[in-house]
């Protein structure tokens, strides 16, 4: 078994080397990319790995008997073990390879939820979940009959811890499920993923984790947050797009039904009924995004090589200078935690009654990206009475010069709305 | 800067909007709301004889779409219904004379909308 590697590589602004994108300008102007939030961009080592795919052994996987099939499903499955390691499981089988976050959501509520949610039971979310982790829930319920309860947030941007001791209380003996996300990403708040899981196991309910803001950006360890299934997304930790992963305890998996049938999932198929194959094939019906999961493999070795906490350390020290810089800025408000503890590098922006739009058109006129808008949280938005914001959210190619961009080009915008 | 679409005249309208507020008694009113930013905009009209005899919006949102709608009713009030409804949107486009990216065309598209919605209530 391949043990974790050693960081060797340092985490300086030579980094951006890597990123072949930062040699882009617009207008004229340095590329500013502050949306990691919604993508990563892409190490040459990654481009590289998914053109070598491609180039030198493009092949089905799980099928062939020749050469460059069984390349591939080698490279394929190499892909599983090293997602398998980063994120502290212990068993190839629990790592299921999904389009991305969303299907992997989708896929725990169509096939587990439909297993073990019936009518009167309940489902708990928070108010900070993104869509994804919000709407194959409500469809469930919707469908089966069941509750949805949502822990409310604190005017600081965090979990009401209090307020779900009394969901779990007032729902005592039928919460089946407390799907939770690790990190908002709309307000950057890490949340305390572990002791949520304690206190959703007390009371025998199962706990799904959105993974798609936390596994990027802070060390993932499946056994320290205590969650029974963790969905997270590839292209938003450098891979490309395409490739996402599910990591689900493994009895919860065996006992579970098929998401989608089709090839691949199947040991033996007659006219009328098929029995299934065993983990995690059962789970990956039709031909997979193999060159996609190739590469996120090639993202984690990538990622391996900084090291994670060299990563979260990195966000952590742009975010304080980030906090200081733009709470310098007169209008301007951080919709989220002020300060370090628990954040990552996240921040959704308000400046006077500019509408996040214009300001994110007026940022990109510099060269600067942001998102603006509800970022797939409305009912966030409507806790704190927003229509929108503009987001900023950094990763490890980001420095300090990029937020000294952003907060330039967001005193141009003020001064063009001033009047 | 020269490439950016916040030039006077968009910022002219979106500081003293022409045609803003609301009709006492409008022959027909509509009001929309763009959901991925939550722009909204509400128009009344009155119409008389074969003619847009005025039109009022209100609502909130960017400056490109609020800017938008007081350059289109300032444009087509007045005019016969027939040339209203011939009104294009790179007709449109043309009047806020700066080029919109993509994403900011649906902005200035929204007063559009509102207004053909309107008049096809009548």
């Amino acid at each position: 078994m391949l043990t974790r590697s050693v960081p060797v590589r340092a985490l300086d602004a030579a980094i951006r080397d890597d990123f072949p994108i930062f040699a882009e300008t617009v207008n004229g102007k340095p590329l500013t990319y502050l949306d990691s939030g919604a993508t990563s961009q892409k190490p040459e080592v990654v481009l590289r790995a998914l053109d070598d795919y491609y180039r030198h052994y493009n092949a089905n996987v799980h099928r062939g008997i020749y050469q460059i099939s069984e390349r591939a499903t080698a490279a394929y499955e190499e892909a599983r073990h090293k997602v398998a390691r980063f994120i502290g499981a212990t068993d190839d089988r629990e790592i299921v390879f999904t389009r991305g976050t969303t299907e992997g959501i989708n896929l725990v509520a169509y096939s587990w939820g439909r297993t073990n949610v019936g009518a009167g039971d309940v489902v708990i979310v928070t108010e900070m979940e993104h869509h994804s982790n919000l709407v194959p829930w409500q469809m469930l319920a919707q469908e089966r009959g069941a509750t949805l309860a949502a822990i409310p947030l604190t005017d600081e941007g965090r979990l009401d811890l209090d307020a779900y001791d009394r969901l779990l209380a007032d729902h005592a003996g039928r919460v089946k499920l407390v799907a939770v996300t690790h990190v908002s990403n709309t307000l950057g708040t890490i949340n305390p993923v572990a002791e949520i899981a304690r206190r959703a196991h007390a009371v025998g309910a199962v706990v799904l984790v959105d993974g798609a803001q936390g596994v990027p950006h802070l060390p993932v360890d499946v056994r320290d947050l205590g969650c029974d299934f963790l969905a997270f997304s590839g292209h938003k930790m450098l891979g490309p797009m395409g490739a996402g992963v599910l990591w689900g305890r493994r009895e919860l998996l065996e006992a579970m039904p098929p998401f989608m049938g089709g090839g691949a999932m199947i040991k033996r198929v007659g006219l009328q009924s098929s029995t299934y194959a065993d983990l995690p094939a059962k789970f990956e019906a039709g031909t997979p995004s193999v060159g996609d999961v190739i590469s996120l493999g090639a993202a984690i070795d990538y990622l391996e090589t900084i090291g994670m906490a060299a990563i979260q350390a990195h966000e952590q020290a742009l975010s304080a200078y980030a906090l200081g810089r733009l709470g310098g800025l007169a209008g301007l408000r951080i919709h989220g935690p002020q300060d370090t503890v628990d954040r990552v590098g996240v921040f959704s922006l308000t400046l006077d009654d500019i509408h996040p739009h214009d300001l994110a058109s007026i940022l990109d006129e510099e060269g600067v990206c942001v998102r603006a808008g509800h970022h797939c949280c409305q009912p966030l938005m409507d806790r704190y009475g927003l229509t929108a914001t503009a987001r900023a959210s950094l990763y490890l190619y980001n420095t300090t010069e990029d937020v000294d961009r952003l907060a330039t080009a967001l005193e141009r915008a003020k001064a063009i709305f001033t009047f | 800067m020269d490439s950016s679409f916040y030039r006077e005249q968009i910022m002219d309208h979106y500081r003293e909007p022409r045609h803003h507020g609301r009709i006492a008694a409008p022959t027909a009113s509509h009001e929309e709301l763009n959901p991925l930013c939550g722009d909204m905009i509400h128009i009344d009209v009155i119409t008389a004889d074969g003619f847009l005899a005025d039109a009022r919006f209100d609502g909130h949102g960017c400056a490109v779409s609020q800017a938008s709608a007081s350059m289109l009713l300032e444009e087509v009030v007045g005019k016969p219904l027939a040339e209203v409804a011939a009104f294009t949107r790179d007709d449109l486009f043309a009047l806020i004379g700066v080029q919109l990216s993509p994403a900011r065309m649906k902005c200035a598209l929204l007063p559009l909308a509102v207004l053909r919605a309107a008049l096809n209530d009548e």
